[in-house]
């Protein structure tokens, strides 16, 4: 055989593993986690008792649990993300400090995630537990808003790159336009770039959404793990939870039969799911945007 | 009696340590259609530019001389204000691809924020509408987006944009060179209408057009303004050998 075939023999063959390795982990999680599905039927997505000890699996406190670590993370960080974008895409797109802080931006998605966990304790749990308990609510430290805290600055990177490329795609003439009619650049980014870039930037909190949403071992280290969930407002918010991700990551060396395996790796089919679709939705509106 | 509405003295501008327009003198009268042509990179465009400060968006940019608007600086005063009084389409129609016809006319007011009656900005679409000759083709479809019309017609909204803030002078930058000879010669036709009630000064490569449009004509070469003349006493008898180089094709 000549090498031009093996050569390209070989690319596709490291192509296809690719492929066969993600629909592997998915065979698996769907294979193992059929036991699960058997006893708890659909009843799993929305029990709200997840006890190992009777064998009683509930993800709804957990399901919770994630998406409003998620969702409080994804609304702190929005603020970030847009202000970095538009900063960078827009106003100082060149020099120095544009350097450094695109730099910065690039080192917290580089951090890895136990280093935040360290931090969130160590510097963000005293803080919260101070205001918890001049607000009167029970000072635990830990909890949702600590981790939603720190998950926010982990994802603020993922919308915030992907928003500076799509600002610096707006067509100059549309901005000159623009500035041609008497708009100051306030307006024209109001009236310009935020229409034009919208969707495109929406696609980059998805995407940040789906890094929320998985992220585990910051998540762990503050959620305060506790498997039922609050009953009132405040606790929701400032009381400890705990998200599927942290569930699978605390419990799955503590899970001594099938029954209680296969519930966590039912729990992880379901992350599995909840985060690729929203990365397709995301990955298919950028396609769209960087198509037109 | 005609009075000048734009006039320069000694006006130069830079990008960077690029000197691109070089003591530029000169006025221009009221209701007349002026065509400034040259060479690809003889300054004209960036001279357009600096009279509505278009020029200094562009980082690194610099102008220095005089430049005014009837006696008002145009360096002294508001650039906002300046770009209210001296309106501009551009090379490439840009409607606003966001908003429908309707908006992109009163983009000027919306983008401003200005708070108008509904009833005065109907009057105000229609009426600059009508004057860039673009009112009976989209009458029917004002709220439809302003991008699915044709190349022509874009522009054509374009200027009835420009024209919708009522500005005393309006700045043409290459306006027909994206467009096919048909949608050309409507954008042309509509220049001897505008005169009536505009200043027009109109960047143009196309030597055929500035002798077709212009009363006065400029030609621009090496950053310099070489010569500014009646139309037609510049096509028939220049009086420099650089500008009779230029239209008899000894150059482009």
């Amino acid at each position: 055989m000549k090498w031009e075939t093996i050569f390209r023999r070989l690319l596709i063959f490291m192509g296809v593993v690719l492929v066969l390795i993600v629909v592997g982990i998915l065979i698996t999680l769907i294979k193992e986690s059929i036991p699960s599905v058997k006893s708890s039927g659909f009843g799993f997505l929305w029990s709200k008792v997840w006890d190992p000890v009777q064998n009683i699996y509930g993800a709804y406190p957990f399901l919770i649990g994630t998406l409003l670590t998620s969702f409080i993370a994804l609304l702190l960080s929005i603020p970030f993300s847009y202000a970095v974008s538009i900063y960078l895409g827009e106003y100082n797109p060149k020099g120095w400090l544009s350097n450094l802080l695109k730099n910065s931006i690039e080192l917290i998605a580089a951090v890895p995630s136990i280093i935040y966990g360290f931090w969130g304790l160590f510097v963000l749990v005293p803080i919260i537990r101070q205001i918890e308990t001049k607000i009167g609510v029970a000072p635990y430290g830990i909890g949702v808003l600590t981790a939603s805290l720190v998950l926010a600055v982990m994802i603020i990177p993922y919308a915030a790159s992907l928003g500076i490329t799509l600002i610096r795609m707006v067509p100059s003439a549309l901005k000159e336009g623009a500035y041609a009619l008497g708009a100051t650049r306030f307006e024209v980014i109001r009236s310009v770039v935020m229409p034009y870039t919208r969707t495109g930037l929406f696609a980059g909190v998805l995407l940040s959404l789906g890094r929320a949403l998985g992220e585990t071992m910051a998540v762990t280290m503050l959620i305060g793990n506790t498997p039922t969930l609050a009953h009132n407002f405040k606790d929701l918010i400032f009381g400890p939870s705990n998200t599927m991700a942290s569930v699978i990551a605390n419990e799955f060396t503590e899970a001594d039969h099938e029954q209680y395996l296969s519930a966590l790796v039912e729990l992880g089919l379901v992350l599995f799911f909840v985060t690729v679709i929203i990365n397709l939705i995301g990955k298919r509106i950028i396609t769209r945007f960087t198509n037109n | 009696m005609e009075h000048t509405v734009v006039s320069a003295s000694k006006f130069n501008a830079w990008f960077g340590d690029n000197h691109v327009v070089k003591d530029v003198s000169i006025g221009i009268e009221k209701n007349q259609v002026i065509a400034v042509m040259g060479p690809s990179g003889c300054g004209k465009t960036t001279f357009l530019r600096c009279i509505n400060r278009m020029h200094e968006l562009i980082p690194g940019a610099t102008a220095k001389g005089s430049l005014k608007l009837y006696d008002d600086e145009v360096y002294n005063m508001n650039p906002i204000y300046v770009r209210y009084k001296i309106g501009m389409v551009f090379q490439r129609p840009n409607p606003f691809p966001n908003l429908s016809i309707y908006d992109n006319v009163v983009a000027g007011y919306k983008l401003n924020g200005l708070k108008m009656a509904k009833a005065d900005l109907d009057n105000i679409v229609e009426k600059s509408l009508t004057s860039a000759a673009l009112w009976k083709e989209v009458k029917d479809s004002l709220h439809k987006k302003g991008t699915f019309l044709s190349g022509g017609q874009q522009q054509r909204l374009c200027i009835a944009r420009a024209i919708a803030m009522e500005p005393e002078v309006i700045l043409f930058d290459e306006p027909t060179s994206a467009l096919d000879p048909i949608s050309t010669s409507s954008v042309e036709q509509l220049f001897h209408e505008l005169k009536e009630n505009y200043t027009l000064i109109i960047v143009t490569h196309n030597m055929q057009q500035a002798a077709r449009v212009s009363d006065k004509t400029a030609f621009f070469y090496l950053g310099e303004l070489v010569e500014f003349d009646n139309t037609k006493q510049m096509f028939t008898a220049p009086s420099d050998i650089r500008t009779q180089n230029y239209i008899t094709g000894r150059f482009s």
